[in-house]
């Protein structure tokens, strides 16, 4: 790996004696697209604020190339942000407002000439120049926005759910243009999403946080494989958790029954989660299955359908391709692969039951999602 | 009831604008006296344009004017922005402040400043403290709250981030403002300017109370001819001034309705 350019040490930020970010630690390598991903209110705009130099931390250290930058003003840092909403100079056309940092600058007019028609081709924007800001669309606005702050070549970019306001198309295809961009410029990228899906694909690595502290850092596979706590099993993806106990290594009790895992390290009948991803679990006939359960509610999703099925009173989120009705009893098989086992943690219990499982309510919290911060 | 509401509306335009009338068909009336209409005549205006007195006092009404507005929209501007930057129970309890001299009776205002200027000029040994800077000081006073609350909606709007995206692309806090704030208030500034201006101009209860014998602005003295019976070249000087001071709001309107829909045009592209 590449070297490292910033570490945040015992990072804590505090507003009117309210704790927003508790003793953050982490590093950021040069040329790295790194995420930082959490629901409203986890703390990853105020880091990501604070790197920028527009908030000064409460306690701890922001170090950048090894020096302390706490109270260096943003302006005098070689870092830019795309920001949340854009913050494009209304004033501006497209040519003067990727041309603002230049100018501060006072770089010679032939240079600023060449850099920004420059970038206007690498944010695919040519013949756009004259144009004024409030005749784009915002697809386009967030291309000027990444052109502006690119254009000043940063060692870092820092990037506020910047995708937030586009809609579902746009926003894959940006997604795509985004990590090409940072592939071609090898800039580090600093990426503030709530969305998991966004972060799974562009990020080299994703650090879940929430309520302040950091939950995980890890590779998006590392984040998705080997979920360190209920919190970020349910966050990434979809999973079932359940209490479980470690009778020894590799060995695992719940629902009453042993099942062989892959997990070790544990203490003797140490009691555990156990996460199960709803894309793992095999389907077979009642009588061949390691569990039996009803299933309760179908929903056709497209590519699959999300059966929600009756464990003795536990209801389990299972995807599948094959329709099975409701009321249909089946049997389920769980490989030593598919079962994760995590250490008991404070998110024990919150997550991971499907009992009061609706396709709309999901939808519901996202769009709530959006209108804060 | 439709009907009704038109003659409601004129009913009120015609209680709001009948003394203009009356004020301006009298300018151009070749009678001595407003109740007889002989004929149409302009020798009101080549009076008054050839008066001595009258126009060296305009200009004096008119510098006082320019040059409190400019001072009150500089002073005004920057105290916006740091109301702004405050904690919202400090902000509100400074914006009433600020607010006093606005509210505050004109008579009570002029009467106080010229107790302070009397005060400051026995104090500092000055003979003649009433001055054109003791008018300048009660005009600038009584602008400054126009101006204020002209550009705080238009600070209010504003994207916050702007300013920090300036930053973010090397400007200092200063520059920030000279880039980037000050386009986005300037529909503010200028109704704050106008306001300021007019205000000034208009203004009669506090100057009379701290004006000096050196310097006396028109509506002063114009009070002190209505104590002898009134020449009708005043008529063409109020018609006169009614006129500017109307252009000048229709400016301000206009202004005003620009800087909305310039807001409007960007919110409704925004949500893209």
């Amino acid at each position: 790996m590449s070297k490292e350019l910033i570490r945040l040490r015992n990072l804590v930020m505090e507003f009117d004696g309210e704790r927003i970010l508790d003793d953050i630690n982490l590093y950021f390598n040069d040329h790295e697209f790194l995420t930082l991903l959490g629901p409203s209110g986890c703390g990853k705009t105020t880091t990501l604020r604070i790197i920028g130099g527009f908030l000064t931390p409460t306690a701890g250290d922001v170090l950048f190339d090894g020096a302390r930058i706490n109270d260096v003003p943003p302006y005098k840092r070689q870092i830019n942000t795309v920001f949340q909403r854009y913050a494009l100079f209304p004033h501006l056309d497209v040519y003067e407002n990727i041309a603002f940092g230049l100018r501060i600058s006072k770089l010679p007019k032939d240079e600023i000439d060449r850099r920004v028609m420059e970038m206007l081709e690498v944010v695919s924007l040519k013949g756009y120049e004259n144009r004024k800001i409030t005749s784009l669309s915002g697809g386009q606005q967030q291309r000027v926005a990444i052109a502006r702050a690119l254009v000043n070549r940063p060692k870092v970019l820092l990037l506020d759910e910047p995708l937030g306001a586009l809609d579902l198309r746009l926003r894959k295809d940006m997604q795509n243009e985004l990590k090409r961009i940072q592939q071609a410029m090898g800039i580090t990228f600093i990426y503030v999403t709530h969305d998991q899906e966004e972060a799974l694909a562009m990020s080299d690595t994703i650090v879940v946080m929430d309520k302040g502290r950091i939950q995980q850092i890890g590779t998006p596979e590392d984040i998705y494989n080997e979920p360190k706590n209920a919190f970020v099993a349910d966050f990434i993806g979809e999973s079932n958790i359940l209490d479980g106990i470690m009778l020894e290594d590799f060995r695992v009790k719940f629902f009453g029954r042993v099942f062989t895992c892959v997990d070790k390290g544990f203490k003797t009948n140490e009691p555990v989660d156990v996460v199960i991803r709803p894309e793992d679990i095999d389907i077979v006939a009642p009588e061949q299955g390691h569990l039996t359960g009803t299933v309760t509610s179908v929903t056709f999703k497209g590519l699959n359908y999300d059966i929600i099925v009756d464990f003795k009173g536990f209801k389990w989120l299972i995807q599948t391709t094959d329709f099975h009705p409701v009321d249909a009893t089946i049997g389920i098989r769980l490989n030593p692969e598919d079962i994760h086992v995590m250490k008991k943690s404070e998110y024990s219990g919150m997550f991971g039951d499907y009992s009061s499982y609706s396709a709309e309510y999901d939808e519901l919290t996202e769009d709530a999602d959006d209108e804060e911060e | 009831m439709k009907r009704l509401n038109k003659v409601y509306t004129i009913l009120i335009f015609l209680f709001l604008y009948l003394p203009m009338v009356v004020l301006i068909v009298a300018s151009f009336n070749t009678g001595k006296d407003i109740t007889d209409f002989e004929g149409f005549t302009l020798s009101r205006y080549s009076e008054l344009f050839h008066d001595r007195t009258l126009l060296p006092l305009l200009m004096n009404s008119l510098k006082v004017a320019l040059i409190s507005s400019i001072i009150a929209t500089v002073m005004g501007t920057a105290a916006a922005i740091g109301i702004r930057k405050m904690s919202p129970k400090i902000r509100s309890f400074v914006l009433g402040v600020t607010n006093i001299p606005m509210t505050n009776p004109d008579i009570v205002t002029g009467v106080s400043l010229s107790l302070l200027f009397t005060f400051l000029g026995v104090l500092l040994r000055i003979e003649e403290v009433l001055t054109f800077w003791t008018l300048l000081i009660a005009h600038v006073t009584f602008n400054l709250p126009y101006v204020i609350l002209n550009i705080m909606p238009k600070l209010n709007q504003m994207d916050p981030a702007l300013q920090e995206a300036a930053m973010d692309l090397g400007c200092t806090p200063m520059k920030a403002f000279f880039k980037v704030t000050i386009h986005e208030i300037m529909p503010g500034i200028i109704s704050g300017a106008i306001m300021a201006f007019t205000m000034s101009l208009d203004d009669f209860v506090i100057s009379y109370f701290v004006y000096g014998p050196s310097f006396i602005t028109l509506p002063v003295e114009i009070y002190n001819y209505t104590k002898k019976p009134l020449q009708p070249k005043i008529y063409a000087l109020f018609t006169l001034l009614f006129v500017l001071i109307f252009v000048m709001m229709v400016l301000m309107n206009i202004f005003q309705a620009r800087g909305e829909k310039r807001k409007t045009d960007q919110r409704g592209r925004g949500t893209i």
